[in-house]
């Protein structure tokens, strides 16, 4: 890679939510300068209020220097001013997923980025060659799927759409293990790797509930038991939230039509009902607190 | 207090094995609480003992004591420890209980489980019971996405592996326990479901006709 191309600036979409907040933890503890942008100055200022949390957690906890973390929030940068992502090699977004809203952001991108950066979508469900249809530089589109809690876990799954270029591949590839991370290749279909095998197995869960073949305790005790799974299938769902289940079945359901796919009524009523797991204190189970991951 | 058990062997068992300590702690059959039949012993009811535990492969607890329109139960449970293939049982075993069976059959079962350190879920009467209806669609799914080229099989590992904590991807799995072994119990959750999500993966048929083949 020479240097015309190297990626040093880092732009993050999304820097107020959960996973944004956590890819620019991973960028910036990786030493690259990172743009943090929302439009929600409120959700940034407390993304970044967890982050500084995280970063002193880390120090306590011996895996990180307190130089590394002082030069990790020196190198992050917060706007509201899309504007400001102008100098950035590599723009991650983790917005809303809804294609349109993507598409408009990355439309909105490519007036404002050099025409070599690379854009990048951290989208869970939707296509990468969709989202990029929208850019006027689809080969410099890339899929880059994080997984929760960002800033723990090292698995990216990285999916070039039909018109990425190899060069571009190539290069967000590096730039994942020179974070730090572990990357791996998937094709531009609906879950890529990890959804698409975990969505329709945590509906199956839901459905054994609902079908009253077995208690949740008792569903995810066998699953961990077992399987040696760390958690079980619906406290799983119980912590990313029954919200997002649903709206991952919605996305994947009409284009895959795979009936495992397919909100279980269940799912649906406990979302109605408010029960959306740990983020409103019950889901298949109770709960209290709440906490950024590796913050407390 | 542990209720006694005996244990009434048929053919060998897979939840436990020869030289398994479960099976030394037994006592004899007139002096037991609990029974405990292995291997495919026959079952006789005896409404004395506290509880008659059946060890069941991937069939019904209701072929050996019958259905009756949703009101079965009395002091008889299945039961199954978990494996993949050939590996060494799970400490896991499903306990399955039927709509009427009794509370306190339920709960010598448990505690003679229990006691010999084991891992006890509770289910009812169907086929797959928790584990192999939950894990053998993603199993089945995984071997699709192979063929399909979504990724290689080392890349689905490590996904799952990375991702989401597990201890070993879908795809060593299946191999590990066995894709003939993945062809027999997905045929047989297929032949009482009848979904696809069930119905034995490619990579799982030509194994069991391998194997097949190789029996002739």
């Amino acid at each position: 890679m020479n240097d015309q191309t190297a990626i040093r600036t880092v732009g993050v979409c999304g820097a107020g939510g959960t996973m944004g907040s956590g890819i620019a933890i991973v960028a910036a503890r990786a030493g690259f300068r990172t743009i943090c942008f929302d439009t929600r100055p409120e959700a940034l200022e407390r993304a970044f209020q967890d982050t500084v949390a995280f970063f002193n957690k880390s120090v306590e906890r011996g895996k990180m220097s307190r130089e590394a973390r002082d030069a990790a929030l020196g190198a992050m940068s917060r706007t509201g001013e899309l504007g400001a992502l102008a100098e950035c090699d590599l723009v991650i977004e983790a917005v809303f997923e809804d294609l349109a809203v993507k598409q408009a952001l990355f439309r909105e991108l490519d007036a404002i980025c050099s025409p070599l950066a690379i854009l990048a979508s951290n989208t869970s469900t939707l296509s990468i060659t969709e989202i990029a249809a929208a850019s006027k530089r689809p080969e410099r589109v890339v899929g880059m799927h994080f997984c929760l809690p960002a800033q723990l876990m090292k698995l990216i799954e990285i999916s070039p759409g039909l018109l990425t270029s190899e060069e571009t591949f190539r290069k967000v590839w590096a730039w994942a293990e020179t974070a730090g991370q572990i990357p791996v290749k998937t094709q531009d279909k609906p879950g890529f790797i990890l959804n698409a095998l975990l969505v329709p197995f945590n509906n199956d869960a839901i459905r054994l509930v609902e079908a009253k073949v077995a208690e949740p305790a008792d569903i995810d005790l066998a699953i961990k038991s077992a399987l040696g799974y760390k958690m079980g299938p619906l406290e799983l769902i119980d912590l990313v939230g029954l919200d997002t289940q649903l709206r991952l079945c919605e996305a994947f359901y009409p284009i895959t039509l795979d009936p495992r796919a397919a909100a279980p009524p269940l799912l649906r009523r406990m979302v109605a009902a408010g029960l959306l797991g740990r983020k409103s204190g019950q889901g298949f189970y109770r709960y209290e607190g709440r906490a950024m991951f590796g913050s407390a | 207090m542990v209720p006694r058990y005996a244990i009434l062997a048929g053919g060998e068992s897979r939840s436990f094995p020869p030289g398994d300590p479960f099976l030394a702690a037994g006592v004899e059959p007139e002096n037991a609480e609990v029974l405990v039949l292995l291997g495919g012993a026959p079952y006789r009811p005896d409404p004395a003992k506290a509880a008659i535990l059946i060890e069941l492969g991937t069939e019904c607890l209701g072929v050996h004591t019958g259905e009756a329109a949703g009101e079965e139960g009395s002091n008889v449970l299945g039961f199954a420890r978990w494996r993949n293939g050939d590996d060494p049982p799970s400490k896991l075993v499903e306990l399955v209980r039927q709509p009427r069976t009794h509370e306190t059959a339920l709960a010598a079962a448990r505690a003679v489980l229990e006691a010999a350190g084991l891992t006890v879920a509770v289910c009812a009467d169907q086929a797959g019971r928790i584990v192999d209806r939950l894990l053998r669609p993603k199993l089945n799914a995984a071997l699709r996405f192979l063929d399909e080229g979504l990724a290689s099989a080392k890349d689905m590992d490590l996904t799952c592996r990375l991702g989401l904590g597990y201890p070993e991807g879908p795809i060593e799995r299946v191999e590990r326990g066995g894709l003939a072994h993945h062809y027999d119990v997905t045929r047989a959750l297929f032949e009482v479901y009848g979904t696809a999500a069930y119905a034995p993966a490619r990579r799982a048929v030509v194994a069991a006709q391998r194997r097949d083949r190789t029996r002739r």
